[in-house]
């Protein structure tokens, strides 16, 4: 170190180096900085609009994943209600800036129909902005084609696969299986509405609405990045959901198609119910409609049609149509009688064709003018004769007669598992005070006890009422709750919940032999020489117990004849028929009701037998 | 000619008297306050309106303003002398790191002594420019190469090396440059910079097999943020839209979508630039821009003053240094350069970081006020 040659530190000249360095380093720095400055200009400046654009349309959304809605089948397995692919219009009203031209020019393309203009306008006035809307559902390739070219000019509008909901059998049970419907603003008052943020259909009516909450699942979400004409760049997270559970009905389908082929072309209903159980076999309310229409999103048109039709195919009759059961009530009034020992099987009256209450001169006729002389309760059931019951009924009192009836549940909510089912009327002194407001209508009088007997005057009944009292009587008083959802499966483990029969508190009565005698007289309403319905017994492989029954329409002046010919259609009589079988070991029980059918026994009758062929004598594979 | 007195002392204001009384350097003081000041508007809006966020970030300004004013009052000559020790401990807290780093597994760079946790990498950011400075002092510049390859191998890459395994990429490059800018200033030959130069291209493959996936997953997303704009260039594009956005004039305080809708993340740390490019626009990045050189030129111009070798090597490094921090940090939230974790200095919210670069500032400062009058 000491032999290197000496390097003596100068001052000036280090100092003046580093003014040369620093002045340097200093230039740099601001070369630097302009570079950053450049790249400012670059981004700001020029390409300002570029990230406008961007940082106004880049958002994370999340995306609700709306469940797969459970199957539903019928009781031997066929599928009622299933979910397809389906291809549909879609468009987001926030990310669409010019709403009327981009539905005009989407209109000059074929893809959106004039007619579903006001329904769109309304859903999107409805929905929050964020949410597609459906402009057009079922969307043919070709249509999906003919959009794929001219998405680009379309921004907030895209082609979507959706699960629509498919009722593969139509118009079948459409009364008991009900129908999914867009959702609407009262559904989301009734829903939640982070459950249902992706779903666009709930059940409305009928079995879809009853088990909404097991059909529907819950709801999966998944993070997605948009751009700014919201159209998704990437998928960042998702959570899955959880699909909802396959229902099981009790509904029979081939029961459910023939009981609609044998009341086809008319208004009416039946409900076929397993005495056994409760389980609902068939529920038909007719007309029908198709619930397809209701899933796919029904035209205002369509929509209006139906619900103006003369013949309210809408309306479940089945469920909500109230009908004076007219002579359907008969066993069980009879019953009624024996019960608080008015009269005995043996017990005799004569028919002179009218009944007068003691000291008035009013008559209530028997539907046989000529009377049915001396009858007994067998024949009184068998032959329907009015002037009977009228006696029993006045024996029995308004309070026996009604309490009794009471317990068959007419007048009252059956409690089926589905809903909007009405209750009807088994009228008694307290609810006519409650009906009434003037003080002389709120009196109970002896007339209206008379025609009650007869199931006429202030008594209206659902024909799943009427279904429901008869299978009591097959079930010789034991009691069920009628249902239709036999059982709830997870469709990813198999789980299966069954859902037990519901038994109420039974029908008893002093003497069981009261049964027999009861079900043998109706037995006789068919298969006796004199019933009424005798002509639907004469080649039946199995024993029938039924009861047939008729109920006016309108009421019929005191010297008046009705006749069938003459009086409007619309006016004549409701023809109704109850029945189960085989009467010694009942598996079916059945209630018809043909509006302005005429007469139980010519219209009624012969439709309960066609179901109870199905029924019974289906050969089993 | 003779109105005035020739002895007669300049007219200085009880400011300036003051200023002088404490050590501080006025310009290089208002630059400071000015930047920090100002970024704790802008805290305000990149922290979701969090005023606790804030006024933590005020105390932390405070303690840094105050570590700076002790900072100045000790003599040049004393924190030379400290130089080495400084050093020699710097690095022994490095390796200690690394061992219970090792033992830890995973980065580990706080050290926990009890009362306090804090980076020894913070002390390295002094105390390697002082090592340096304190090197070359004696000896007569320029530097032989003999020299100036131990200062930048021994005295600079090493305790950057120590930094960058545990791994920080970011302090390991700031680290290196302020040990680095020492020789440079000292007048390294322009032969042995160009050398460097090819040097570091041909070493950039080593370098590349001895980075974690992480790092390298940020280069190759420097290179190419779209392809994946939701992992590792997701802070590249959120950030470039932010800026972008902002315009001229900025969307306005408080009123940055790309911020506040919370798309920018780091947005109150690494990432604030972005936030006040969209919210004040390339004004308000001209601004701040604007400050820093100020205080980087002010920074050169006490080391141009500075009377030895020390004062003068130390003050332009840790100025130059500053600068570093700053065009890492725009250059990586504009997407000039890789993301690299540097913060923005003054600004960002964050810890001892800011009592470091204060520190610095009032070592600037001391060598500034501890001037011996020389006559002309």
């Amino acid at each position: 170190m000491l032999l290197a040659p000496a390097r003596l530190k100068d001052h000036w000249r280090e100092q003046r180096l580093f003014l040369v360095r620093s002045t340097v380093g200093g230039s740099l720095m601001l070369v630097l900085t302009l570079m950053v400055v450049a790249r400012l200009v670059d981004l700001q400046v020029l390409r300002y609009e570029h990230f406008s654009d961007l940082s106004r349309g880049n958002r994370v959304r999340i995306e609700a994943l709306p469940p797969i809605r459970g199957l539903i089948y019928d009781r031997n397995g066929n599928l009622l209600a299933e979910n397809l692919p389906s291809y549909q219009l879609e468009l987001i009203p926030e990310a669409v800036s010019d709403l009327d031209g981009t539905l005009d020019r989407l209109m000059e393309l074929g893809l959106v129909n004039q007619d579903d203009l006001a329904r769109i306008r309304q859903d999107i006035r409805r929905q929050p902005r964020f949410r597609p809307t459906a402009l057009r559902y079922r969307l043919s390739d070709e249509e999906v084609a003919r959009f794929a070219v001219v998405r680009q000019h379309f921004p907030g509008v895209d082609v979507q696969a959706r699960l629509i909901r498919n009722y593969p059998y139509g118009n079948a049970g459409v009364h008991a299986l009900g129908y999914v419907g867009s959702v609407s603003q009262a559904d989301l008052e009734r829903l939640d509405p982070a459950q249902y943020s992706g779903t666009t259909h709930t059940g409305k009516i009928g079995v879809e609405r009853a088990e909404e909450d097991a059909l529907h699942g819950s709801v999966g979400y998944r993070q997605v990045l948009v751009n700014a004409e919201g159209r998704i760049l990437q998928e960042l997270d998702r959570t899955r959901p959880v699909p909802g559970q396959d229902v099981t009905l009790t509904l029979d389908l081939e029961l459910q198609l023939a009981a609609e082929s044998a009341l086809a072309g008319r208004r009416g209903a039946i409900v076929a119910i397993d005495p056994s159980n409760g389980h609902v076999l068939a529920l038909v309310s007719q007309p029908g409609y198709d619930p397809n229409l209701f899933a796919a999103g029904i035209s205002p048109a369509d929509y209006y049609a139906l619900r103006d039709d003369r013949d309210t195919p809408l309306f479940n009759r089945a469920l909500r149509g109230v009908y004076p059961p007219g002579s359907t009530i008969k066993p069980i009034v009879g019953l009624a009688g024996l019960q608080y020992g008015v009269i005995t099987p043996w017990h005799r009256i004569y028919c002179i064709g009218h009944y007068s209450l003691p000291g008035s001169s009013h008559r209530y006729r028997d539907w046989k003018k000529e009377g049915h002389g001396p009858i007994t309760l067998t024949d009184a059931i068998a032959q329907s004769c009015d002037v009977y019951f009228y006696d029993v009924a006045v024996k029995l009192g308004i309070d026996h007669l009604q309490d009794f009836l009471g317990h068959f549940g007419l007048g009252a909510l059956t409690g089926i598992d589905i809903p909007s089912e009405k209750a009807g009327t088994l009228p008694s002194r307290e609810w006519k005070r409650a009906r009434f407001s003037r003080r002389e209508d709120q009196v109970w009088y002896p007339g209206e006890t008379v025609i009650a007997g007869i199931g006429q005057g202030y008594t209206e009944t659902t024909p799943i009422q009427l279904a429901n009292m008869t299978a009591i009587i097959a079930a010789r008083g034991a009691r069920y709750r009628p249902m239709l959802v036999a059982s709830r499966t997870n469709p990813a483990t198999g789980e299966t919940e069954v859902l037990a029969p519901h038994a109420l508190p039974p029908v008893t009565v002093s003497d069981p032999a009261f049964w027999n005698e009861i079900v043998d007289d109706m037995t006789d309403v068919v298969h006796g020489e004199r019933g009424t319905a005798r002509r639907i017994g004469l080649d039946a492989p199995y024993r029938i117990a039924g009861k047939t029954g008729t109920a006016q329409v309108f009421t019929i002046a005191q010297d008046e004849e009705y006749d069938a010919e003459e009086v409007d259609e619309r006016l004549r009589h409701h023809a109704l028929f109850i029945a189960f079988a085989p009467a010694e070991a009942p598996r079916i029980a059945v209630a018809v009701i043909v509006e302005n059918g005429g007469s139980g026994s010519g219209t009624a009758a012969p439709v309960a037998r066609l179901v109870l062929d199905n029924y019974l004598l289906r050969s089993v594979d | 000619m003779l109105d005035e007195p020739l002895d007669r002392p300049r007219p200085i204001s009880v400011a300036q008297r003051v200023l002088a009384g404490l050590h501080l350097d006025g310009p290089l003081l208002m630059g400071l306050l000015t930047v920090s000041g100002l970024g704790m508007f802008v805290l305000y809006s990149a922290g979701a309106e969090n005023m606790d966020l804030v006024l933590r970030q005020g105390a932390r300004i405070g303690l840094a303003a105050t570590g700076m004013l002790v900072v100045a009052q000790i003599p040049p000559k004393l924190l030379r002398i400290w130089a080495p020790w400084m050093f020699l401990v710097g690095v022994g807290l490095l390796v200690l790191v690394l061992v219970m780093g090792e033992i830890g597994k995973g980065a580990q760079r706080w050290l926990d002594i009890g009362i306090v946790r804090f980076q020894p990498s913070e002390i390295m950011k002094l105390a390697v420019p002082m090592m340096a400075a304190w090197y070359l002092h004696e000896r007569p510049l320029p530097p032989t190469i003999r020299e100036a390859l131990l200062v930048i191998g021994l005295i600079a890459l090493m305790p950057a090396a120590l930094i960058a395994q545990q791994p920080d990429l970011g302090t390991a490059l700031l680290i290196a440059a302020s040990g680095i800018l020492v020789v440079l200033l000292a007048g390294m030959s322009i032969r042995l910079i160009l050398a460097f130069g090819a040097l570091a291209l041909a070493g950039a493959p080593l370098l590349w097999f001895n980075m974690h996936d992480y790092q390298r997953q940020r280069v190759l997303t420097f290179l190419n943020p779209e392809s994946d704009p939701l992992g590792s260039g997701y802070h590249i594009i959120q950030s470039k839209i932010a800026i972008g956005s902002g315009g001229v004039f900025g969307k306005g305080w408080l009123n940055g979508t790309q911020a506040q809708l919370e798309f920018l993340p780091e947005r109150s740390t690494d990432f604030i630039f972005a936030v006040i490019g969209e919210e004040f626009g390339l004004l308000g990045l001209a601004t701040f821009l604007t400050l820093y050189v100020l205080i980087v030129v002010r920074g050169l111009y006490i080391a141009s003053q500075a009377q030895d070798t020390f004062g003068r090597l130390l003050a332009g490094s840790v100025s130059l240094t500053f600068f570093v921090y700053v065009f890492v940090n725009t250059g990586m939230v504009t997407g000039l350069l890789p993301v690299v974790g540097v913060p923005l200095p003054l600004v960002s919210y964050g810890g001892t970081s800011m009592v470091t670069l204060m520190a610095g500032f009032g070592m600037l400062m001391s060598i500034h006020s501890h001037r011996k009058l020389v006559p002309q």
